[in-house]
């Protein structure tokens, strides 16, 4: 075992961990930007890995799989929304009920029938797999991971270049000054959640379809809960997220690896990694950037 | 409650039980089993009886603190976090200190009480030093606390179960002694009322009455009613806030202790042993919209889910039909009141202008 082919283990392994991070965290970007501090991506990636999984069972095709996490992120963003910014109760009551009753229903039906695993193909890019120690980790991927090479501009495009960007940022500020220009703000925030629970059904679906190829209960583990820390960790940009992202898959890939390796680094410390790096982060960074005025504040008309 | 809430919280009541009973006829179960089930598990008899309180306990308390809290302003959604750090600090007293007789038990309920707090005053500390946002904070600890447990039984110096053969050891601590213990009182036609349950309803009497009548209740809700005129009224809101959160820590610590030192478990620290019942007693708070008397029954309901759920898998079941069951009761206890405030008062939403 040399030292370039353990680097080239556990990138690979790190990539693919952080993967389904990078897709819920740029749906959850999104959502922040526009105030919505929404703690059920735990719910949309696992009902997502679920439905992938049962639908690429049913169809026989992962791609159709993949699909369907999607939609199912998008419903559970839909329902979400409809509670916490139409009906506008508290979004977290909403946040913490949907994902106790996601877990419940994928753990139910999991337990109550059997689905065969399917997986989505490998791509390997010509040439540039090739290359030593980050060949294998960068250019053999399930082909969804290169749907980031797409997702990442166009997110980027829609909070900072497009008009709706800018709308979005304006209602995650400043929801009352946004409200008089004739901007809806609960309904910005409703597409807002609605973009969030694609990616995030996108992320959980590759979780499921792209990496792992089979569900198991409760198969995120708290991943929601670590994209979260992400975006926090990222001072709600988007670069520094998706660094997070990278990090946070790559302590994951660490924790895995290191005791076959023989380095004893404690793995529970790994493990609240993220998290301790994501207050680190927000105890350091408040001066230079700080979070959208209005996250997690509901909007009412006429109220303020 | 007004006539069109009742109407709806029965309507939906109703439409998440039938919703529920279609997902078990759907999965090839008979829901009458599977309600008989829950039922036994429950309310049937005395030992059921007793394991439904024993739940309703920590889910109480837990409840309690989140309504002091809420009232406040503060949201805290860290509460399972809270109660693991009540867990650790009650083991750790509780199998290092060598106090005689029930002043052991004491000293690990207070500081168990004391963890879930200081754990909570973290998250108050960041606000007031950087600013970071309370429910972030909250929401993170709890996953630092779920490594720093799973930490602590995993090292032989710290609270690992302990050998003489140095062998095998699993990762949890050893068990409490007989004096940290919660003692059970009485035989009341078989059912066993648990210390921890009458700590519970007594200070949910102190709370109840602390919010209604005293002072420091009064200022308590100004603040979180509206915090500009709690300033101008002379509220030291910093104070105000930060010891609401901290009070709601060290409730959740407190029902970490009955967790630990109550009849629930093993008697021992072990990952996960908080069972979910911080977020659970949290939705117990929000579906009593944070009425401390209101939170009786909900736990009670809660209680119910718990005690029962583990009599379901004798029909086939699976035990996470009692997750499904309870959040759509949260949601069906939860909108209609909103949705009825909503109805009622559209007068609110009309002088803002008309949208195009």
């Amino acid at each position: 075992m040399s030292l370039a082919f353990d680097t080239e283990i556990i990138l690979s392994s790190g990539v693919r961990l952080a993967t389904p991070l990078a897709f819920a965290a740029l749906g959850e970007y999104v959502a922040e930007r526009a105030g919505c501090l929404n703690i059920s991506v735990e719910a949309m990636m696992l009902g997502a890995a679920f439905g992938s999984i049962a639908t690429a069972a049913a169809t026989g095709s992962a791609t159709a799989g993949l699909l369907a996490g999607v939609l199912i992120g998008a419903l559970i963003a839909f329902v979400h929304a409809g509670l916490s910014h139409h009906a506008e109760i508290n979004t977290f009551v909403v946040g913490l009920a949907l994902n106790t009753l996601v877990l419940g229903l994928t753990s139910y039906f999991i337990a109550t029938s059997t689905y065969v695993g399917h997986q989505v193909a490998q791509v390997r890019v010509p040439v540039l797999s090739d290359i030593p120690v980050i060949g294998a980790p960068l250019f053999v991927e399930r082909w969804p991971v290169y749907l980031l090479l797409v997702l990442i501009p166009l997110t980027w495009w829609l909070v900072a270049r497009s008009r709706w960007g800018l709308e979005l940022r304006a209602v995650g500020e400043n929801p009352a000054a946004a409200d008089v220009t004739g901007i809806h703000v609960n309904r910005r925030r409703r597409q807002a959640m609605l973009w969030c629970g694609a990616l995030a059904g996108l992320g959980g679906a590759h979780l499921a379809v792209g990496e792992v190829g089979s569900f198991s209960q409760n198969m995120t583990a708290g991943r929601g809960y670590i994209v979260i820390a992400a975006v926090i960790f990222g001072a709600w940009r988007l670069g520094r997220t998706l660094l997070g992202c990278a990090l946070f898959g790559l302590a994951d890939a660490l924790r895995l690896a290191l005791p076959a390796l023989g380095v004893t680094l404690n793995s529970q410390f790994l493990a609240a990694a993220p998290y301790l790096l994501a207050l680190v982060a927000m105890l350091a960074f408040v001066a230079t950037s700080r979070e959208p005025r209005a996250l997690g504040q509901p909007f009412e008309r006429g109220s303020g | 409650m007004s006539r069109l809430t009742l109407a709806g919280t029965c309507f939906s009541l109703a439409a998440a039980l039938v919703l529920s009973g279609l997902l078990i006829v759907l999965t090839g179960y008979s829901p009458d089993a599977a309600l008989r089930a829950l039922f036994d598990g429950s309310l049937a008899d005395g030992p059921a009886l007793t394991s439904t309180l024993l739940y309703t306990a920590p889910l109480l308390l837990v409840a309690l603190g989140t309504c002091v809290s809420t009232r406040a302003g503060v949201f805290n959604i860290g509460q399972e976090g809270q109660v693991l750090i009540g867990c650790f600090a009650g083991a750790w007293c509780a199998l290092r200190l060598a106090l005689p007789g029930v002043l052991l038990l004491v000293v690990v309920l207070l500081a168990a009480a004391a963890g879930g707090a200081f754990w909570a005053w973290l998250s108050s500390l960041m606000y007031r030093w950087r600013g970071v946002n309370i429910v972030v904070s909250t929401l993170l600890m709890v996953f630092v606390a779920q490594q720093l447990i799973a930490f602590s039984v995993g090292q032989a110096w710290f609270l690992q179960q302990s050998k003489g053969d140095k062998a095998v050891v699993a990762p949890q601590s050893n068990q409490l002694p007989l004096n940290a213990r919660l003692p059970s009182f009485g035989e009341y036609p078989h059912v066993m009322v648990n210390l921890g349950l009458v700590l519970a309803v007594v200070l949910m009497a102190a709370v109840a009455i602390g919010l209604a009548r005293t002072r420091w209740g009064f200022r308590l809700n100004l603040t979180g009613l509206s915090p500009a005129a709690a300033q101008h009224a002379g509220v030291r809101i910093g104070l105000v806030t930060s010891l609401a959160l901290v009070v709601s820590g060290a409730f959740s610590g407190l029902a970490g202790a009955l967790m630990l030192a109550g009849p629930i478990g093993t008697y021992r620290l072990q990952p996960g042993m908080s069972a979910n019942v911080g977020w659970d007693g949290l939705l117990v708070a929000l579906v009593a919209r944070n009425r401390p008397w209101l939170c009786a029954p909900v736990a009670l309901l809660f209680g119910v889910l718990r005690a029962g759920g583990g009599f379901l898998s004798a029909t086939g079941v699976p035990f996470y039909l009692v997750d499904v069951v309870k959040s759509l009761l949260v949601l069906a206890l939860v909108v209609p009141p909103v949705l009825a405030s909503r109805l009622a008062l559209p007068v609110r939403r009309s002088p803002v202008a008309v949208e195009v």
